[in-house]
């Protein structure tokens, strides 16, 4: 365990187990037995226990235990009932979320995953029912996939060959509809300890492992060194003169050195060191699971919510994807309504926008036409998140493909991505943009040096209105206020961009207009001014292609408007009247500019 | 990676976390092993730095060799300690002999009370582990409290993939506990291996006594152990069949001792 040669714990050796299925099918009865069996009850509590039952007269049962370990518990004696340990030969186990609790979904889906092995119960007498679907398919959804399922109480069928087979052939094909491939179902007692420990003779059509045989024979979760490098960022440090980007390796390794790129920003820099506090020598390669920090050998901006990779093995990025989910939520989950998606370190408001199937988990029923989802079951539906996010499909990399949805302050849904179609315009051009940046040729001047100078970071800045609400005048005005403040200003007009670069396009080709535009602006962001544009031929969809093209530089949206209620989501909106004062105007964008932090001033203006 | 170094990755992860999405917020210093195990920790996850608050509840009744320890520590560590009591019950005469989870009460959990609406803190990271004791064995990582403090362990926010709930209702605050899954003997492997200085409370004394829990002098026993190093602690945990929290009275006043003094914010 440690270099200065202390001896191994066992503890290296743990792993976790979660007891699922539907309420009375034997949960209690086989952590008894489990422990039991193992030895992992204090001396003498199997007597004593026992002792008690012929003292009031009751046929003794494992169940029992538990409930006197339950009682010591409350006096602060032994073990506790949400953590049981035991342990076999090989290693041990601990129990999370032991049965005896209100089986909440949430609970047990807190349990399970953080569990790396799952027993799944079916009652012999009692068949497959409600929870054991439930939870079925829950496993299924967070990803576990050590599963063996026990039929249990064989004895009160006789131990009867085809009530086992007729069981195994239920539940496998309900599983089976699920994707999910489970090896064992072990015909047991719990009770009366047959197939738990040890194989027993009662059945002896059954050839396959007892329960721990087959918890013995479940491998330790892989790490996910193997899979291409994911890091979210959690947080950037400045404690000291280090400017440290933190997060927790999600899948695969990193070597000092590395050039890494950030999405959706888009950012690259090279990994200048990978920093640790109190080790003995300083690292230079990290890898899965690591909560680590490291440095760049430039100043980017990057920010929590960026997923670092290698250059080659890009995350997806994109605001609409598929996804398969589970619900606990008080509320059902409906269409128009915002939450919050957390994904990674990601964090953004999100809504369905189409539900494709929803299903109540108890039955595997479709429940056709349904617009919503009940709490305790899962649908298969389309999230549009408000801004793209970084992620993996979770069949990939399941670190990077899970979520959850917040409801208010609340955890109310998790999900996994299962598909993503790169249908939308959208997508297509990140994809060029992405491409372009990747390749871009760096200027040796810094963003940053240029805003020092400058006194303000690059921008672009729509005036958007209807026609005849003096938008063309508002925009020269701002010009000149802004170039007058000794700021780099230029008045981009659409018109113009028209005339030279885009003179060879002819007719319906509108967005090859916008993106020419679109990057024409880019250039001049990119030369660290502030663009103003005012052109009435981009409509809504056209800003979103404009802030993709502009990014990671900031479009501000000033509308002229007449309502009070503006189009779109405008930054900033102004009456028709105060757009007839030109200069208060564009005084009152500069002012919002300096709150953006947009205009930050000359240095040697403060 | 061996199962101490998950534990400590784990644990770093949610301290960062606490740390982005708490702008108020502090950390339990009750001088113990498992709350220093935490500073040590968040060295780490912040290179070096301890940039959250040590709030420290001071009952007057402490083993006055925690004082000492814990204002040498915060210096050389340079930790910015914030030192909360109940003065008001203090000066009234609060004490254990008036019912020690009336005491614990008053002077720990009231005493947090009016740091954290002193400080206005909305966060509060806590060194407790699910091994401690039966209802500590229930909690989340991130467990919400309402305005009162109080705790509803019965109905808890589900909470995976290390997605934890931050956010809240005005006036009530989150508890955070980034060493819930670690075990005594986890905490006490990670101190030998990193070799964290530990208050010598801990330690074998002359009379062949040391403590294996910390808390206030009246209520708190040492017991009998011959285990003078990091080393033979680890040793002796590996065999022992009493729980940890065995000599500290207040559990055992009451069959719900905890579960009555947690649900109403006691750590």
């Amino acid at each position: 365990m440690t270099d200065n040669g202390t001896a191994l714990s066992l503890s290296n050796q743990l792993m976790r187990l979660v007891i699922v299925g539907h309420v009375d099918h034997g949960k209690s009865t086989l952590v008894g037995r489990l422990l039991s069996d193992t030895g992992s009850l204090p001396d003498g509590k199997l007597d004593f226990v026992k002792e008690i039952c012929k003292r009031q007269g009751k046929t003794f049962e494992f169940a029992f235990l538990l409930d006197a370990l339950e009682e010591e518990q409350e006096q602060g004696i032994t073990i506790d009932t949400s953590q049981i340990f035991f342990k076999t030969e090989k290693r041990h186990y601990v129990i999370i979320d032991a049965p005896g609790h209100k089986e909440f979904l949430k609970n047990m889906v807190t349990g399970a995953s953080e569990a790396e092995a799952a027993l799944l119960l079916i009652d012999a007498k009692e068949g497959v029912q409600e929870q054991s679907r439930r939870h079925g398919y829950i496993l299924k959804l967070l990803g576990l996939t050590n599963v063996v399922v026990v039929v249990n109480k064989m004895d009160l069928v006789g131990y009867d060959k085809d009530v086992y087979n007729k069981i195994r052939e239920e539940y496998n094909a309900f599983l089976h509809s699920l994707d999910i491939k489970v090896d064992e179902y072990i015909p047991v007692s719990a009770k009366l300890g047959v197939n738990i420990a040890a194989r027993k003779d009662e059945m002896p059509w059954y050839e396959g492992p007892s329960v721990l045989q087959m918890l013995d024979q479940f491998e330790k979760k892989q790490r996910l060194n193997h899979l291409p490098f994911r890091m979210p960022v959690q947080d950037v440090y400045k404690f000291d003169e280090r400017r440290i980007i933190a997060g927790r390796v999600e899948a695969g390794q990193l070597k000092k050195g590395d050039r890494l790129i950030f999405s959706p920003s888009n950012k690259t820099g090279v990994v200048k060191s990978i920093e640790a506090w109190s080790v003995p020598n300083q690292p230079v390669t990290a890898e899965a699971s690591q909560s680590i920090g490291f440095t760049l050998d430039e100043q980017i901006f990057v920010e929590r919510g960026d997923v670092a990779t290698r250059t080659d093995q890009l995350p997806i990025v994109s605001s609409v994807f598929d996804v398969n989910i589970f619900w606990m939520g008080k509320n059902k989950l409906v269409r128009d309504k915002n939450y919050t998606l957390k994904l990674t370190t990601q964090e953004a408001p999100c809504q369905v926008v189409e539900f494709k199937k929803v299903i109540d988990a108890s039955t595997l029923e479709t429940l056709v036409d349904q617009d919503f989802v009940a709490k305790n079951d899962v649908a298969e539906l389309t999230l549009r998140v408000q801004r793209p996010v970084a992620f993996d499909l979770f069949g990939e990399i399941a670190t990077t493909g899970r979520f959850v949805l917040v409801d208010g302050y609340d955890v109310c849904g998790g999900g996994i991505v299962t598909t993503y179609t790169p249908a939308i315009k959208e997508d297509k051009l990140r994809a060029e943009v992405r491409q372009r940046d990747f390749n871009w040729v760096k200027s040796d001047i810094q963003a940053q040096e240029r805003a020092y100078r400058n006194g303000h970071q690059s921008a672009l800045i729509l005036i958007t209105g209807e026609a005849g609400v003096g938008k063309a005048r508002l925009a020269k005005k701002l010009e000149r206020t802004l170039f007058d403040h000794n700021h780099q200003s230029y008045l981009l007009d659409g018109r113009n961009v028209q005339l030279g670069v885009s003179a060879n396009i002819e007719g319906e080709q509108k967005g090859e207009s916008i993106r020419r535009f679109g990057e024409v602006a880019r250039l001049f962001l990119d030369a660290g001014h502030v663009v103003i544009s005012t052109s009435n031929v981009f409509n809504q969809e056209d800003h979103s292609d404009l802030r993709l093209l502009a990014e990671p530089c900031p479009v501000i949206e000033i509308q002229v408007t007449g309502v009070e209620e503006p189009t779109g989501n405008p930054d900033m909106t102004l009456s028709l009247t105060e757009a007839q004062n030109e200069e208060a105007s564009a005084e009152k964008i500069c002012k919002y500019l300096k709150e953006k932090k947009i205009l930050t001033g000359h240095n040697y203006s403060i | 990676m061996d199962h101490l170094d998950h534990l400590e990755n784990q644990s770093i992860y949610i301290l960062r976390e606490a740390y982005k999405n708490f702008k108020d917020l502090a950390m339990l210093w009750s001088i113990g092993k498992d709350s220093t195990v935490l500073v040590w920790l968040a060295r780490k996850a912040f290179f070096g730095h301890c940039p959250i608050p040590l709030v420290h509840i001071d009952t007057t009744f402490k083993i006055p060799a925690m004082i000492e320890y814990r204002d040498r520590v915060a210096k050389e560590w340079g930790l910015n300690l914030v030192v909360g009591k109940n003065e008001k019950a203090i000066a009234e005469g609060m004490n254990h002999t008036m019912g020690r989870i009336t005491c614990c009460e008053a002077l720990k959990t009231n005493g947090l009370h009016a740091v954290m609406e002193d400080k206005k803190y909305t966060g509060l990271i806590l060194g407790i582990r699910r091994d401690e004791e039966g209802t500590r064995a229930k909690e989340r990582y991130f467990s919400p409290r309402n305005k009162d403090f109080e705790w509803d362990f019965k109905d808890q926010p589900p909470e995976l993939w290390d997605q934890f709930k931050t956010s809240f209702e005005a006036g009530t605050h989150i508890r955070i506990h980034p060493i819930l899954q670690w075990t005594e003997l986890n905490v006490w492997e990670y101190i030998q291996r990193e070799n964290i200085p530990i208050i010598d409370l801990y330690f074998s004394n002359a009379e062949g006594k040391r403590y294996r829990s910390l808390g206030c002098a009246p209520c708190t026993l040492p017991i009998d152990s011959k285990a003078s190093t990091v080393a033979e602690i680890v040793e002796e945990l590996k065999t022992i069949d009493t729980s940890e929290r065995s000599g500290r009275a207040q559990d055992q006043e009451d069959t719900y001792a905890m579960q009555k003094l947690r649900a109403k914010g006691y750590m």
